[in-house]
């Protein structure tokens, strides 16, 4: 038997015993979802995975699979960053809704003069605005994302407002702003290098057509985004203080990190991440809407929850995240593969998430008994 | 005097209408190790947060190191030279222990602002060094400091002050929640910085454990100084009289 040492009101300690990595019972969730929903497939003579028609030659339910690898990009991206806001003991409730406002905005400036030899159905600004470089709405739609984070990150370091007000605060007006910038219509159709963002094949170019896949850039930059911040969050001092914040505030404050600093950049790099996925939806769409992103927020929280983060900060990782999304864009896939109704995806979402808080407010008291 | 490291003249710390530190006038001189003693809400912690900058102290001058200070933060204490193990334990939970050692002065391989590279090796030698001379034992640094009992994330908190300790060190009842053995190890460490000639300011509630380790007693009463004695010269009974208001009421001794 491992040896403990017992210390005061009894609490034991095995000095031996190395935390397993939660990320693996993740993992095995994933895993096992995957099989649950293949056996239900299976019952009705079907596949969730695997391609069973005949006249299509493949190993993959390639249809299905596009859909699942697109859904956790976007919202995974949006979760990366919601992740990191958590981490730090906060909550970001505005990215859904800064989806949406960035999608309006950033569209806007992405449009292009002549549509089939017809002029653009609905021209946001005159001709001025029409067939610019792809730059410009990059430019303004991470501006939008910066301003956004950054006006929640101050809010919540200097005026003291709970982060749940503050961007709640952030959702209605985000909100409010891709509406009042939409008037009720659509905007779209963008220049073809626009959509080239998302319909490109960036991972085929740039390995000179030895990984050629099309139409995934998303999934290609959440890939990139998700190992680019497991590293600063692992290996840099920006995840160091994230960490020490969220799971001591006033420890780190006497340790001399400046904590307002701080929470003021990870809000804007969440605003930032939430604007990538807006430019990304929009880009794979080839329209924006007023209506983009509702819930996206919801979903996101519920990614990382279902990764295993600790709402009350300081615990979590983006791999976890990673595989949280997974886990939850598989349920929803396989929910609609299975043919239950919508209505009941909603509910059974809603009960994911509440689940996931529940398991983790149990660990917690497990781990508080010893 | 150049021989005295810290000096506090008329330190005085109100809360709204509590007056928690009233006119405090305190030295601590070079290679001295001073104990502050006193009932639950004479001041003692109070007066270590005037100090340390974790809060601003409404009147008074406070001058270390040979020359008048106003710390803005606790930081900017921690780098004029003077440690401190709070109260409360500032420790980050969900860190591990080198991680909790290097909060804030973290070592690194290259800069690059707030994303700066860890040197996670090079932290990890150095704490088990720390760790090593303050004879802490730690079973594993690398989990975090949540699963390990009260005493050793004290132990943690100790061997960061002592490790770090330059000029002053202070230390706010660092064995109060402790067993007999890791009193005993923490009374070692502060041996330890006595031998190095680091001068310390430890409050505790222990007498006995302040007889056996400082060579003077200040005894807080009510937010004031009513007592500064010589431990050659005292004794329980009579610091307990000044604890106790029995002695000391109206003529306030000189600290
Ligand atoms: N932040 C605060 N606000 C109001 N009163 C406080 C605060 N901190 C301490 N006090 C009061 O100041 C007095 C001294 O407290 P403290 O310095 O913690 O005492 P000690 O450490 O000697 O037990 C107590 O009456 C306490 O209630
Ligand atoms: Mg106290």
């Amino acid at each position: 038997m491992a040896q403990t040492t017992h210390g005061l009101g009894g609490l034991k300690y095995d000095p031996t015993k190395r935390t397993r990595a939660a990320e693996w019972n993740v993992f095995f969730a994933l895993l096992l979802i995957v099989f649950i929903f293949e056996v239900l497939n299976r019952l009705n003579g079907s596949s969730f995975l695997f391609n069973m028609r005949d006249n299509v030659d493949a190993i993959f339910n390639k249809q299905r699979l596009d859909i699942m690898i697109l859904q956790v990009a976007i919202t995974g991206i949006i979760a990366i960053g919601v992740t990191q806001v958590i981490i730090l003991g906060g909550i970001d409730l505005s990215s859904g809704s800064l989806v949406g406002a960035t999608a309006m905005i950033v569209m806007s400036f992405a449009q292009t003069a002549l549509v089939n030899g017809n002029p653009n159905p609905k021209a946001i600004f005159g001709d001025w605005a029409m067939d610019l470089p792809v730059i410009v709405p990059i430019v303004v739609g991470m501006g939008c994302g910066v301003l956004a984070g950054v006006v929640n990150g101050l809010l919540i370091a200097y005026t003291r407002i709970p982060p749940f007000i503050a961007t709640l605060g952030m959702m209605v007006t985000a909100r409010g702003v891709a509406r009042w910038w939409s008037n009720g219509q659509p905007v779209s159709f963008p220049t073809e290098s626009y959509s080239h963002l998302s319909n490109g094949d960036i991972l085929g170019t740039l390995t000179f057509g030895a990984l050629p896949w099309p139409g995934q850039n998303p999934a290609v930059v959440f890939v990139v985004l998700a190992i680019l911040f497991h590293v600063l969050m692992t290996r840099t001092v920006y995840g160091k203080r994230s960490y020490a914040i969220g799971s001591n505030e006033a420890a780190a404050r006497m340790s001399g990190i400046n904590v307002d600093r701080h929470k003021v950049l990870v809000y804007t790099i969440a605003g930032c991440l939430a604007a990538v996925a807006a430019i990304l939806l929009t880009s794979k769409n080839l329209t924006a809407q007023a209506g983009m992103g509702v819930m996206y927020e919801l979903d996101a929280i519920a990614m990382a929850v279902i990764g295993g983060i600790s709402l009350s900060g300081g615990r979590g990782s983006i791999l976890g995240t990673v595989l949280g999304a997974m886990i939850f864009s598989t349920i929803i896939s396989g929910f609609t593969s299975i043919r239950l109704d919508a209505y009941y995806q909603e509910m059974v979402k809603g009960a994911i998430i509440v689940a996931a808080v529940v398991l983790d407010q149990w660990r917690q008291r497990q781990r508080a008994r010893g | 005097m150049s021989d005295i490291v810290l000096e506090t003249r008329g330190l005085t710390k109100r809360y709204g209408g509590v007056h928690a530190l009233e006119d405090a006038d305190f030295i601590l001189r070079a290679g001295e190790h001073v104990a502050v003693v006193g009932d639950n809400g004479a001041g003692k912690s109070t007066f270590v947060r005037q100090v340390t900058a974790v809060e601003q102290k409404t009147s008074g001058q406070i001058f270390f190191d040979g020359r008048e200070v106003e710390f803005a933060d606790p930081l900017a204490a921690r780098e004029a030279g003077i440690e401190t193990v709070f109260q409360t334990l500032a420790l980050a939970d969900d860190l591990d222990v080198p991680s909790n050692l290097f909060l804030g002065r973290e070592l690194f391989k290259w800069r690059f602002g707030p994303f700066s590279w860890l040197d996670r090796k090079a932290m990890r030698d150095r704490t088990l060094e720390a760790l090593k001379t303050t004879a802490v034992k730690i079973p594993n640094v690398d989990n975090p400091i949540r699963n390990m009992s009260g005493g050793q994330r004290q132990c943690v908190s100790i061997a960061r002050t002592a490790a770090f300790a330059s000029k002053l060190v202070i230390m706010d009842e660092p064995t109060a929640a402790l067993g007999v053995q890791e009193t005993a190890q923490v009374e070692n460490i502060i041996r330890g910085l006595k031998e190095r000639g680091i001068p310390m300011i430890l409050i505790s509630h222990n007498l006995r454990q302040v007889f056996d380790l400082v060579d003077r007693i200040v005894v807080f009463r009510r937010g004031r100084i009513v007592a500064s004695l010589n431990r050659d010269e005292t004794d329980g009974n009579d610091i307990v009289s000044y604890i106790t208001g029995v002695k000391g009421g109206a003529d306030v001794a000189d600290a």
